[in-house]
Protein backbone atom coordinates (compact mmCIF):
# COMPACT_ATOMS: atom_id res chain seq x y z
CA UNK A 1 0.00 0.00 0.00
CA UNK A 2 1.80 3.07 -1.27
CA UNK A 3 0.08 6.33 -0.43
CA UNK A 4 0.76 9.87 -1.58
CA UNK A 5 -0.46 12.68 0.67
CA UNK A 6 -0.75 16.14 -0.89
CA UNK A 7 0.19 18.81 1.62
CA UNK A 8 0.57 22.57 1.58
CA UNK A 9 2.75 24.94 3.53
CA UNK A 10 0.81 28.05 4.49
CA UNK A 11 1.37 31.25 6.48
CA UNK A 12 0.29 30.83 10.12
CA UNK A 13 -3.53 31.26 9.90
CA UNK A 14 -3.51 32.94 13.33
CA UNK A 15 -1.27 35.75 12.03
CA UNK A 16 -2.81 38.73 10.21
CA UNK A 17 -3.09 38.12 6.45
CA UNK A 18 -2.50 40.63 3.69
CA UNK A 19 -1.96 40.92 -0.05
CA UNK A 20 1.27 42.02 -1.68
CA UNK A 21 1.38 44.56 -4.53
CA UNK A 22 0.36 41.94 -7.12
CA UNK A 23 -2.60 40.66 -5.08
CA UNK A 24 -0.84 37.48 -4.06
CA UNK A 25 -1.22 36.38 -0.46
CA UNK A 26 1.73 37.67 1.51
CA UNK A 27 3.78 34.56 2.21
CA UNK A 28 6.94 36.27 3.42
CA UNK A 29 6.43 35.09 7.00
CA UNK A 30 7.48 31.62 8.11
CA UNK A 31 5.40 28.86 6.52
CA UNK A 32 3.92 25.98 8.48
CA UNK A 33 2.32 22.67 7.51
CA UNK A 34 -1.42 23.32 7.04
CA UNK A 35 -3.06 21.69 10.05
CA UNK A 36 -5.81 20.40 7.73
CA UNK A 37 -3.11 18.25 6.06
CA UNK A 38 -2.05 16.53 9.27
CA UNK A 39 -5.25 14.44 9.14
CA UNK A 40 -4.31 13.04 5.72
CA UNK A 41 -0.76 12.28 6.84
CA UNK A 42 -2.05 10.48 9.94
CA UNK A 43 -4.69 8.57 7.93
CA UNK A 44 -2.02 7.46 5.43
CA UNK A 45 0.34 6.31 8.17
CA UNK A 46 -2.42 4.25 9.78
CA UNK A 47 -3.52 2.68 6.46
CA UNK A 48 0.05 1.69 5.55
CA UNK A 49 0.52 0.34 9.04
CA UNK A 50 -2.62 -1.76 8.74
CA UNK A 51 -1.61 -3.05 5.29
CA UNK A 52 1.72 -4.13 6.77
CA UNK A 53 3.65 -2.95 3.71
CA UNK A 54 4.26 0.13 1.61
CA UNK A 55 5.12 3.71 2.45
CA UNK A 56 3.80 7.23 2.65
CA UNK A 57 5.14 9.89 0.27
CA UNK A 58 4.39 13.54 0.90
CA UNK A 59 3.97 15.73 -2.20
CA UNK A 60 3.83 19.52 -2.17
CA UNK A 61 4.42 22.58 -4.33
CA UNK A 62 5.03 26.26 -3.69
CA UNK A 63 7.08 29.31 -4.52
CA UNK A 64 8.94 29.31 -1.22
CA UNK A 65 12.12 27.33 -0.60
CA UNK A 66 10.97 26.80 3.00
CA UNK A 67 10.60 23.09 3.84
CA UNK A 68 10.07 23.16 7.63
CA UNK A 69 6.41 22.16 7.21
CA UNK A 70 7.38 19.26 4.94
CA UNK A 71 9.95 18.09 7.52
CA UNK A 72 7.10 18.14 10.02
CA UNK A 73 5.14 15.62 7.89
CA UNK A 74 8.29 13.48 7.64
CA UNK A 75 8.72 13.73 11.42
CA UNK A 76 5.17 12.37 11.84
CA UNK A 77 6.35 9.27 9.98
CA UNK A 78 6.09 9.79 6.20
CA UNK A 79 8.93 7.95 4.42
CA UNK A 80 9.87 10.60 1.88
CA UNK A 81 8.85 13.87 0.30
CA UNK A 82 8.85 15.36 -3.18
CA UNK A 83 8.51 19.13 -3.29
CA UNK A 84 8.21 21.30 -6.37
CA UNK A 85 9.74 24.56 -5.28
CA UNK A 86 10.07 27.34 -7.83
CA UNK A 87 9.71 31.09 -7.80
CA UNK A 88 7.83 30.71 -11.10
CA UNK A 89 4.97 29.05 -9.20
CA UNK A 90 3.97 32.33 -7.60
CA UNK A 91 0.37 33.18 -8.58
CA UNK A 92 -0.43 29.65 -9.82
CA UNK A 93 -4.16 28.91 -9.59
CA UNK A 94 -5.88 25.72 -8.41
CA UNK A 95 -5.83 24.03 -11.83
CA UNK A 96 -2.15 24.90 -12.34
CA UNK A 97 -1.43 23.54 -8.87
CA UNK A 98 -3.27 20.35 -9.77
CA UNK A 99 -1.18 19.97 -12.95
CA UNK A 100 2.05 20.26 -10.96
CA UNK A 101 0.90 17.83 -8.26
CA UNK A 102 -0.43 15.35 -10.86
CA UNK A 103 2.91 15.40 -12.69
CA UNK A 104 4.73 14.50 -9.46
CA UNK A 105 2.19 11.89 -8.34
CA UNK A 106 2.47 10.19 -11.75
CA UNK A 107 6.15 9.52 -10.97
CA UNK A 108 5.25 7.84 -7.65
CA UNK A 109 2.31 5.86 -9.08
CA UNK A 110 0.64 5.20 -5.70
CA UNK A 111 -2.34 2.99 -4.80
CA UNK A 112 -4.06 5.86 -3.02
CA UNK A 113 -3.80 9.65 -3.01
CA UNK A 114 -5.00 11.54 0.07
CA UNK A 115 -5.54 15.28 0.49
CA UNK A 116 -7.44 17.65 2.78
CA UNK A 117 -10.84 18.84 1.55
CA UNK A 118 -9.34 22.31 1.17
CA UNK A 119 -6.36 24.36 2.30
CA UNK A 120 -6.64 26.76 5.20
CA UNK A 121 -5.29 29.75 3.26
CA UNK A 122 -6.80 29.63 -0.25
CA UNK A 123 -9.92 27.54 0.49
CA UNK A 124 -10.59 26.78 -3.16
CA UNK A 125 -11.28 23.12 -2.42
CA UNK A 126 -11.07 22.01 -6.03
CA UNK A 127 -7.40 21.02 -6.40
CA UNK A 128 -7.69 17.37 -5.24
CA UNK A 129 -10.53 16.57 -7.65
CA UNK A 130 -8.68 18.33 -10.48
CA UNK A 131 -5.66 16.12 -9.66
CA UNK A 132 -7.88 13.03 -9.79
CA UNK A 133 -9.28 14.01 -13.21
CA UNK A 134 -5.80 14.70 -14.61
CA UNK A 135 -4.59 11.32 -13.33
CA UNK A 136 -7.70 9.46 -14.52
CA UNK A 137 -8.59 8.34 -11.00
CA UNK A 138 -11.97 8.02 -9.28
CA UNK A 139 -12.31 10.29 -6.24
CA UNK A 140 -14.29 10.42 -3.03
CA UNK A 141 -14.36 13.76 -1.22
CA UNK A 142 -15.28 14.70 2.36
CA UNK A 143 -14.33 11.39 3.96
CA UNK A 144 -15.09 11.00 7.64
CA UNK A 145 -13.62 7.49 7.68
CA UNK A 146 -11.38 5.59 5.26
CA UNK A 147 -10.84 1.82 5.05
CA UNK A 148 -8.97 -0.35 2.57
CA UNK A 149 -10.58 -3.67 1.67
CA UNK A 150 -8.44 -5.55 -0.84
CA UNK A 151 -8.38 -3.47 -4.03
CA UNK A 152 -11.21 -1.21 -2.89
CA UNK A 153 -11.27 1.94 -0.77
CA UNK A 154 -14.35 2.29 1.43
CA UNK A 155 -15.29 5.72 2.67
CA UNK A 156 -18.00 7.22 4.85
CA UNK A 157 -18.63 10.47 3.01
CA UNK A 158 -20.21 13.47 4.68
CA UNK A 159 -23.55 14.57 3.14
CA UNK A 160 -26.10 17.26 3.97
CA UNK A 161 -28.39 14.68 5.52
CA UNK A 162 -25.83 12.44 7.23
CA UNK A 163 -23.33 10.29 5.41
CA UNK A 164 -23.03 7.87 2.49
CA UNK A 165 -21.03 4.66 2.40
CA UNK A 166 -19.07 5.05 -0.85
CA UNK A 167 -16.53 2.71 -2.42
CA UNK A 168 -14.11 3.02 -5.32
CA UNK A 169 -11.58 0.70 -6.93
CA UNK A 170 -7.89 1.48 -6.26
CA UNK A 171 -5.98 3.47 -7.37
CA UNK A 172 -8.17 6.35 -6.19
CA UNK A 173 -8.04 9.77 -4.57
CA UNK A 174 -9.77 10.56 -1.27
CA UNK A 175 -10.09 13.90 0.53
CA UNK A 176 -10.41 13.76 4.30
CA UNK A 177 -12.26 16.12 6.62
CA UNK A 178 -10.69 17.31 9.84
CA UNK A 179 -11.35 15.02 12.76
CA UNK A 180 -11.21 11.85 10.58
CA UNK A 181 -8.32 10.67 12.78
CA UNK A 182 -6.37 12.20 15.65
CA UNK A 183 -3.05 13.37 14.15
CA UNK A 184 -0.01 12.29 16.16
CA UNK A 185 2.54 14.77 17.39
CA UNK A 186 5.99 14.24 15.96
CA UNK A 187 8.16 12.57 18.58
CA UNK A 188 11.73 13.69 19.29
CA UNK A 189 12.87 10.49 17.59
CA UNK A 190 10.66 11.30 14.61
CA UNK A 191 12.04 14.82 14.33
CA UNK A 192 15.62 13.52 14.40
CA UNK A 193 14.81 10.79 11.85
CA UNK A 194 13.14 13.32 9.53
CA UNK A 195 16.41 15.15 9.08
CA UNK A 196 17.91 12.25 7.16
CA UNK A 197 14.80 11.27 5.16
CA UNK A 198 14.71 11.79 1.39
CA UNK A 199 13.33 15.20 0.42
CA UNK A 200 13.55 15.73 -3.35
CA UNK A 201 13.20 19.30 -4.55
CA UNK A 202 12.13 19.67 -8.20
CA UNK A 203 11.80 22.75 -10.38
CA UNK A 204 9.01 23.51 -12.85
CA UNK A 205 11.45 22.86 -15.67
CA UNK A 206 11.95 19.31 -14.34
CA UNK A 207 8.22 18.75 -14.93
CA UNK A 208 7.92 20.55 -18.29
CA UNK A 209 4.94 22.66 -17.21
CA UNK A 210 6.29 26.18 -17.68
CA UNK A 211 3.30 27.58 -19.63
CA UNK A 212 0.59 26.37 -17.31
CA UNK A 213 1.76 27.83 -14.02
CA UNK A 214 2.35 31.18 -12.38
CA UNK A 215 0.10 34.22 -12.79
CA UNK A 216 0.36 33.99 -16.59
CA UNK A 217 -0.97 30.42 -16.60
CA UNK A 218 -3.84 31.25 -14.25
CA UNK A 219 -6.24 32.80 -16.81
CA UNK A 220 -8.08 34.59 -14.04
CA UNK A 221 -7.05 37.77 -12.32
CA UNK A 222 -7.94 39.99 -9.44
CA UNK A 223 -9.05 43.38 -10.73
CA UNK A 224 -9.65 45.12 -7.41
CA UNK A 225 -9.71 44.66 -3.66
CA UNK A 226 -12.29 46.78 -1.90
CA UNK A 227 -13.28 47.22 1.73
CA UNK A 228 -16.35 45.16 2.56
CA UNK A 229 -19.34 46.59 4.35
CA UNK A 230 -18.20 46.70 7.93
CA UNK A 231 -20.06 45.82 11.09
CA UNK A 232 -19.55 47.85 14.19
CA UNK A 233 -19.22 46.63 17.75
CA UNK A 234 -22.40 47.20 19.75
CA UNK A 235 -22.93 47.03 23.48
CA UNK A 236 -20.57 45.02 25.65
CA UNK A 237 -21.26 44.10 29.27
CA UNK A 238 -19.17 42.28 31.83
CA UNK A 239 -21.11 39.40 33.33
CA UNK A 240 -21.85 40.01 36.97
CA UNK A 241 -24.26 37.13 37.32
CA UNK A 242 -26.74 39.03 35.14
CA UNK A 243 -25.31 38.10 31.71
CA UNK A 244 -28.08 35.65 30.85
CA UNK A 245 -30.73 38.14 31.91
CA UNK A 246 -29.16 40.81 29.71
CA UNK A 247 -29.13 38.43 26.71
CA UNK A 248 -32.82 37.69 27.30
CA UNK A 249 -33.44 41.44 27.32
CA UNK A 250 -31.60 41.83 24.01
CA UNK A 251 -33.47 38.91 22.42
CA UNK A 252 -36.73 40.52 23.53
CA UNK A 253 -35.68 43.86 22.06
CA UNK A 254 -35.16 42.25 18.64
CA UNK A 255 -38.40 40.27 19.05
CA UNK A 256 -36.77 36.84 18.95
CA UNK A 257 -38.42 36.25 22.33
CA UNK B 1 -26.97 42.50 -20.39
CA UNK B 2 -23.72 41.57 -22.02
CA UNK B 3 -23.88 37.88 -21.27
CA UNK B 4 -25.80 35.69 -23.68
CA UNK B 5 -25.98 32.40 -21.83
CA UNK B 6 -25.39 31.11 -18.31
CA UNK B 7 -25.80 27.51 -17.24
CA UNK B 8 -26.56 26.73 -13.62
CA UNK B 9 -25.92 23.33 -12.06
CA UNK B 10 -29.01 22.70 -9.94
CA UNK B 11 -28.81 19.93 -7.36
CA UNK B 12 -31.90 17.77 -6.90
CA UNK B 13 -33.21 17.58 -3.32
CA UNK B 14 -36.52 16.25 -2.01
CA UNK B 15 -38.54 16.68 -5.19
CA UNK B 16 -37.11 20.13 -5.97
CA UNK B 17 -33.67 21.74 -6.12
CA UNK B 18 -31.52 22.84 -3.19
CA UNK B 19 -32.09 26.40 -1.99
CA UNK B 20 -28.65 27.49 -3.18
CA UNK B 21 -29.44 26.15 -6.66
CA UNK B 22 -32.59 28.29 -6.77
CA UNK B 23 -30.62 31.33 -5.56
CA UNK B 24 -28.22 30.87 -8.48
CA UNK B 25 -31.01 30.45 -11.05
CA UNK B 26 -32.64 33.63 -9.73
CA UNK B 27 -29.46 35.65 -10.04
CA UNK B 28 -28.45 34.13 -13.39
CA UNK B 29 -31.61 35.41 -15.06
CA UNK B 30 -30.64 38.99 -14.11
CA UNK B 31 -27.23 38.52 -15.76
CA UNK B 32 -27.88 36.65 -19.00
CA UNK B 33 -30.43 36.63 -21.80
CA UNK B 34 -30.72 32.85 -21.68
CA UNK B 35 -30.41 30.59 -18.61
CA UNK B 36 -30.02 26.84 -18.81
CA UNK B 37 -30.23 24.49 -15.81
CA UNK B 38 -28.36 21.20 -15.50
CA UNK B 39 -29.58 18.48 -13.18
CA UNK B 40 -29.52 14.72 -12.64
CA UNK B 41 -31.43 11.97 -10.88
CA UNK B 42 -34.62 10.01 -11.47
CA UNK B 43 -36.89 13.07 -11.10
CA UNK B 44 -35.10 15.19 -13.71
CA UNK B 45 -38.04 15.57 -16.07
CA UNK B 46 -40.53 16.25 -13.29
CA UNK B 47 -38.46 19.25 -12.21
CA UNK B 48 -38.83 21.13 -15.50
CA UNK B 49 -41.63 23.24 -14.02
CA UNK B 50 -39.48 24.28 -11.03
CA UNK B 51 -36.53 25.12 -13.30
CA UNK B 52 -38.84 27.16 -15.54
CA UNK B 53 -40.45 28.92 -12.60
CA UNK B 54 -37.02 30.19 -11.57
CA UNK B 55 -36.12 31.38 -15.04
CA UNK B 56 -34.44 28.50 -16.88
CA UNK B 57 -35.60 28.06 -20.47
CA UNK B 58 -33.85 24.70 -20.86
CA UNK B 59 -33.32 21.90 -18.35
CA UNK B 60 -30.47 19.61 -19.34
CA UNK B 61 -31.17 16.32 -17.60
CA UNK B 62 -28.30 13.90 -17.05
CA UNK B 63 -30.79 11.37 -15.67
CA UNK B 64 -30.15 8.56 -13.22
CA UNK B 65 -26.51 8.17 -12.18
CA UNK B 66 -27.00 4.55 -11.16
CA UNK B 67 -25.54 5.13 -7.71
CA UNK B 68 -22.39 6.91 -8.90
CA UNK B 69 -21.17 9.98 -7.02
CA UNK B 70 -22.28 12.95 -9.18
CA UNK B 71 -18.85 14.59 -9.72
CA UNK B 72 -17.54 12.49 -12.59
CA UNK B 73 -20.71 11.72 -14.60
CA UNK B 74 -22.25 15.20 -14.33
CA UNK B 75 -18.98 16.91 -15.31
CA UNK B 76 -18.65 14.51 -18.25
CA UNK B 77 -22.20 15.30 -19.39
CA UNK B 78 -21.57 19.06 -19.13
CA UNK B 79 -18.34 18.75 -21.13
CA UNK B 80 -20.36 16.95 -23.83
CA UNK B 81 -22.98 19.71 -23.76
CA UNK B 82 -20.27 22.35 -24.21
CA UNK B 83 -19.13 20.43 -27.28
CA UNK B 84 -22.61 19.92 -28.74
CA UNK B 85 -24.41 23.16 -27.78
CA UNK B 86 -21.49 25.57 -27.69
CA UNK B 87 -19.94 27.05 -24.58
CA UNK B 88 -22.06 29.31 -22.37
CA UNK B 89 -20.45 32.46 -20.95
CA UNK B 90 -20.41 30.96 -17.48
CA UNK B 91 -21.34 27.81 -15.61
CA UNK B 92 -22.45 28.45 -12.02
CA UNK B 93 -22.40 25.79 -9.32
CA UNK B 94 -23.45 25.85 -5.66
CA UNK B 95 -20.75 25.53 -3.00
CA UNK B 96 -21.70 22.06 -1.80
CA UNK B 97 -20.12 18.64 -1.51
CA UNK B 98 -21.16 17.63 -5.02
CA UNK B 99 -21.00 21.12 -6.54
CA UNK B 100 -17.30 21.35 -5.84
CA UNK B 101 -16.68 17.83 -7.15
CA UNK B 102 -18.44 18.64 -10.43
CA UNK B 103 -16.61 21.97 -10.80
CA UNK B 104 -13.18 20.44 -10.17
CA UNK B 105 -13.79 17.60 -12.64
CA UNK B 106 -15.19 19.97 -15.27
CA UNK B 107 -12.29 22.40 -14.86
CA UNK B 108 -9.72 19.71 -15.58
CA UNK B 109 -11.77 18.26 -18.45
CA UNK B 110 -12.28 21.61 -20.20
CA UNK B 111 -8.88 22.95 -19.10
CA UNK B 112 -10.54 26.07 -17.71
CA UNK B 113 -9.96 27.52 -14.24
CA UNK B 114 -12.53 27.77 -11.46
CA UNK B 115 -13.37 30.81 -9.36
CA UNK B 116 -14.46 29.67 -5.91
CA UNK B 117 -16.09 31.03 -2.75
CA UNK B 118 -17.93 33.61 -4.79
CA UNK B 119 -20.53 35.74 -2.98
CA UNK B 120 -21.28 38.29 -5.68
CA UNK B 121 -21.62 38.22 -9.48
CA UNK B 122 -21.72 41.44 -11.48
CA UNK B 123 -22.10 42.27 -15.13
CA UNK B 124 -19.51 44.90 -15.94
CA UNK B 125 -19.19 44.36 -19.64
CA UNK B 126 -18.26 40.81 -18.70
CA UNK B 127 -18.67 38.65 -15.65
CA UNK B 128 -17.01 39.95 -12.47
CA UNK B 129 -16.91 37.78 -9.35
CA UNK B 130 -16.70 38.90 -5.73
CA UNK B 131 -14.96 36.90 -3.02
CA UNK B 132 -14.79 37.76 0.68
CA UNK B 133 -11.26 37.60 2.10
CA UNK B 134 -9.61 38.11 5.47
CA UNK B 135 -12.68 37.27 7.51
CA UNK B 136 -14.95 39.24 5.23
CA UNK B 137 -13.22 42.55 5.95
CA UNK B 138 -12.30 42.95 2.30
CA UNK B 139 -13.79 41.86 -1.01
CA UNK B 140 -11.74 40.69 -3.96
CA UNK B 141 -13.12 41.34 -7.45
CA UNK B 142 -11.89 39.01 -10.15
CA UNK B 143 -12.61 37.95 -13.71
CA UNK B 144 -11.56 35.31 -16.22
CA UNK B 145 -9.03 36.14 -18.92
CA UNK B 146 -9.66 33.07 -21.11
CA UNK B 147 -12.20 32.10 -23.76
CA UNK B 148 -14.99 29.67 -23.15
CA UNK B 149 -17.04 29.01 -20.10
CA UNK B 150 -15.97 30.52 -16.80
CA UNK B 151 -16.62 28.01 -14.03
CA UNK B 152 -17.83 29.69 -10.86
CA UNK B 153 -18.69 28.14 -7.48
CA UNK B 154 -21.01 30.35 -5.46
CA UNK B 155 -21.57 30.27 -1.72
CA UNK B 156 -25.02 29.74 -0.21
CA UNK B 157 -27.09 32.81 0.64
CA UNK B 158 -25.28 35.09 -1.77
CA UNK B 159 -28.57 35.94 -3.49
CA UNK B 160 -32.25 35.64 -2.65
CA UNK B 161 -34.26 32.87 -4.37
CA UNK B 162 -37.36 34.27 -6.08
CA UNK B 163 -39.57 32.53 -8.63
CA UNK B 164 -40.23 34.41 -11.87
CA UNK B 165 -43.30 32.43 -12.86
CA UNK B 166 -41.79 31.33 -16.16
CA UNK B 167 -43.16 28.46 -18.26
CA UNK B 168 -41.89 24.92 -17.76
CA UNK B 169 -38.33 24.49 -19.06
CA UNK B 170 -37.70 22.59 -22.25
CA UNK B 171 -36.07 19.29 -21.21
CA UNK B 172 -33.02 18.13 -23.15
CA UNK B 173 -31.26 14.94 -22.19
CA UNK B 174 -27.54 15.19 -21.48
CA UNK B 175 -25.77 11.87 -21.89
CA UNK B 176 -22.72 11.05 -19.76
CA UNK B 177 -20.67 9.14 -22.31
CA UNK B 178 -17.57 7.16 -21.40
CA UNK B 179 -15.82 8.22 -18.19
CA UNK B 180 -13.12 5.55 -18.36
CA UNK B 181 -11.08 4.91 -15.25
CA UNK B 182 -12.40 8.01 -13.46
CA UNK B 183 -15.80 6.41 -12.85
CA UNK B 184 -16.21 3.83 -10.14
CA UNK B 185 -16.96 5.83 -7.00
CA UNK B 186 -20.31 4.34 -6.02
CA UNK B 187 -22.73 5.08 -3.21
CA UNK B 188 -23.62 1.78 -1.54
CA UNK B 189 -25.77 2.99 1.35
CA UNK B 190 -27.06 6.39 2.45
CA UNK B 191 -27.48 7.20 6.13
CA UNK B 192 -29.75 9.97 7.30
CA UNK B 193 -28.79 11.30 10.71
CA UNK B 194 -31.65 12.31 12.98
CA UNK B 195 -32.10 16.02 13.19
CA UNK B 196 -34.44 17.82 15.51
CA UNK B 197 -35.29 21.43 14.82
CA UNK B 198 -34.52 23.55 11.77
CA UNK B 199 -31.57 23.17 9.39
CA UNK B 200 -28.51 25.20 10.25
CA UNK B 201 -28.70 27.33 7.09
CA UNK B 202 -32.43 27.95 7.42
CA UNK B 203 -32.81 28.55 11.16
CA UNK B 204 -33.85 32.00 12.41
CA UNK B 205 -31.68 31.44 15.48
CA UNK B 206 -28.24 29.82 15.45
CA UNK B 207 -26.32 29.06 18.63
CA UNK B 208 -22.69 28.10 18.04
CA UNK B 209 -19.99 26.87 20.36
CA UNK B 210 -16.21 27.03 20.18
CA UNK B 211 -13.06 26.07 21.98
CA UNK B 212 -14.12 28.17 24.99
CA UNK B 213 -16.50 25.34 25.94
CA UNK B 214 -13.42 23.51 27.18
CA UNK B 215 -14.53 19.95 26.47
CA UNK B 216 -16.73 17.97 24.06
CA UNK B 217 -19.43 17.16 26.63
CA UNK B 218 -20.13 20.84 27.15
CA UNK B 219 -21.46 21.12 23.58
CA UNK B 220 -24.73 19.85 25.11
CA UNK B 221 -25.16 23.39 26.50
CA UNK B 222 -25.14 24.74 22.93
CA UNK B 223 -27.64 22.14 21.75
CA UNK B 224 -29.98 22.81 24.65
CA UNK B 225 -29.86 26.59 24.21
CA UNK B 226 -30.50 26.17 20.47
CA UNK B 227 -33.45 23.87 21.14
CA UNK B 228 -35.05 26.25 23.64
CA UNK B 229 -34.77 29.07 21.10
CA UNK B 230 -36.17 26.81 18.31
CA UNK B 231 -32.87 27.29 16.54
CA UNK B 232 -30.00 25.21 15.20
CA UNK B 233 -26.64 24.37 16.79
CA UNK B 234 -23.44 25.39 15.01
CA UNK B 235 -19.75 25.10 15.74
CA UNK B 236 -16.41 26.74 15.09
CA UNK B 237 -13.79 24.95 13.03
CA UNK B 238 -11.63 24.44 16.15
CA UNK B 239 -14.08 22.05 17.82
CA UNK B 240 -14.94 20.27 14.56
CA UNK B 241 -11.22 19.68 13.97
CA UNK B 242 -10.95 18.42 17.54
CA UNK B 243 -13.65 15.85 16.73
CA UNK B 244 -16.21 17.17 19.27
CA UNK B 245 -18.95 17.67 16.69
CA UNK B 246 -19.46 16.55 13.07
CA UNK B 247 -18.37 18.72 10.14
CA UNK B 248 -22.00 19.32 9.18
CA UNK B 249 -22.26 21.74 12.13
CA UNK B 250 -19.33 23.88 11.04
CA UNK B 251 -19.99 27.55 10.35
CA UNK B 252 -17.35 29.51 8.49
CA UNK B 253 -15.20 29.73 5.40
CA UNK B 254 -14.73 25.97 5.34
CA UNK B 255 -18.23 25.24 6.56
CA UNK B 256 -21.69 26.70 6.16
CA UNK B 257 -22.77 30.28 5.61
CA UNK B 258 -25.61 31.32 7.91
CA UNK B 259 -27.61 34.52 8.00
CA UNK B 260 -30.08 34.06 10.86
CA UNK B 261 -32.07 36.75 12.68
CA UNK B 262 -29.77 36.19 15.62
CA UNK B 263 -26.45 34.35 15.88
CA UNK B 264 -25.20 33.54 19.36
CA UNK B 265 -21.46 32.77 19.50
CA UNK B 266 -20.49 31.12 22.78
CA UNK B 267 -16.84 30.55 23.57
CA UNK B 268 -15.85 31.51 20.01
CA UNK B 269 -13.00 34.00 19.79
CA UNK B 270 -13.80 34.99 16.20
CA UNK B 271 -11.11 33.65 13.90
CA UNK B 272 -11.37 35.25 10.46
CA UNK B 273 -12.32 31.87 9.00
CA UNK B 274 -15.38 31.73 11.29
CA UNK B 275 -16.51 35.32 10.72
CA UNK B 276 -16.95 34.83 6.96
CA UNK B 277 -19.67 32.28 7.64
CA UNK B 278 -21.76 34.33 10.09
CA UNK B 279 -20.99 37.98 9.48
CA UNK B 280 -24.17 38.41 7.47
CA UNK B 281 -26.37 37.56 10.48
CA UNK B 282 -28.94 40.23 11.31
CA UNK B 283 -27.91 40.34 14.99
CA UNK B 284 -24.85 38.87 16.64
CA UNK B 285 -24.58 38.02 20.34
CA UNK B 286 -21.19 36.99 21.70
CA UNK B 287 -20.29 35.39 25.00
CA UNK B 288 -16.56 35.16 25.67
CA UNK B 289 -14.40 35.53 28.74
CA UNK B 290 -11.70 37.42 26.83
CA UNK B 291 -12.83 41.08 26.56
CA UNK B 292 -10.45 41.55 23.61
CA UNK B 293 -11.76 38.58 21.58
CA UNK B 294 -12.22 39.69 17.93
CA UNK B 295 -15.81 38.43 17.95
CA UNK B 296 -16.78 41.47 20.06
CA UNK B 297 -15.77 43.76 17.20
CA UNK B 298 -18.71 42.54 15.14
CA UNK B 299 -21.15 41.66 17.94
CA UNK B 300 -24.23 43.81 18.46
CA UNK B 301 -24.47 42.53 21.99
CA UNK B 302 -21.51 41.14 23.93
CA UNK B 303 -21.24 39.52 27.33
CA UNK B 304 -17.73 39.27 28.74
CA UNK B 305 -18.10 36.20 30.88
CA UNK B 306 -17.64 32.47 31.34
CA UNK B 307 -19.84 30.39 29.00
CA UNK B 308 -20.02 27.74 31.73
CA UNK B 309 -21.90 30.23 33.91
CA UNK B 310 -23.79 32.30 31.33
CA UNK B 311 -25.19 29.41 29.24
CA UNK B 312 -26.64 27.40 32.18
CA UNK B 313 -28.22 30.62 33.48
CA UNK B 314 -29.60 31.36 30.01
CA UNK B 315 -31.00 27.83 29.74
CA UNK B 316 -32.65 28.14 33.15
CA UNK B 317 -34.14 31.52 32.25
CA UNK B 318 -35.48 30.23 28.91
CA UNK B 319 -37.02 27.20 30.62
CA UNK B 320 -38.63 29.44 33.22
CA UNK B 321 -40.34 31.38 30.42
CA UNK B 322 -41.81 28.08 29.20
Amino acid sequence: MNIVVCVKQIPDPAAPQSFDATYNLNRSSKLILDEADTYGVEMALQLVDKAGEGEVTVVSMGSSSDVAGIRNALAMGAAKAIVVSDDALRGTDALGTAKVLAAVIRKVNPDLVLAATESSDGYTGTTPVQVAELLGLPSITFAKSVMIDGATVKVDRQTEAGYDEVSAPLPALVTVTAGVVEPRYASFKGIMAAKSKSLDVLSVADLGLANEIGSAGARQEIIAVVAAESRNAGEKHVDEGDGAEKIIGFLESIKVL
Amino acid sequence: MTLATIWVVVEPANGSFTTTSLELLTHARSLATSVGAITWGDDGHALASVAGDYGASTLYNVGSLGGALPGVPVAAAIAQLVASEGAPDAILLPTSYDGRDIAGRLSARLDRPVLTNVTGLLDEGGLVTEHPVFGGSQTVRAHFTHDGPGIVIVRAKSFAAEPAGGPSANVVSAPVGDVGSTGGATINTSHVEERTGPKLEEAAVVVSGGRGLGEADKYALIEETAKLLHGAAGASRAIVDAGWVPYSHQVGQTGKTVKPTVYIAAGISGATQHMVGMKGSKNIVAINKDPDAPIFQIADFGIVGDVHKVLPALIAALKARG
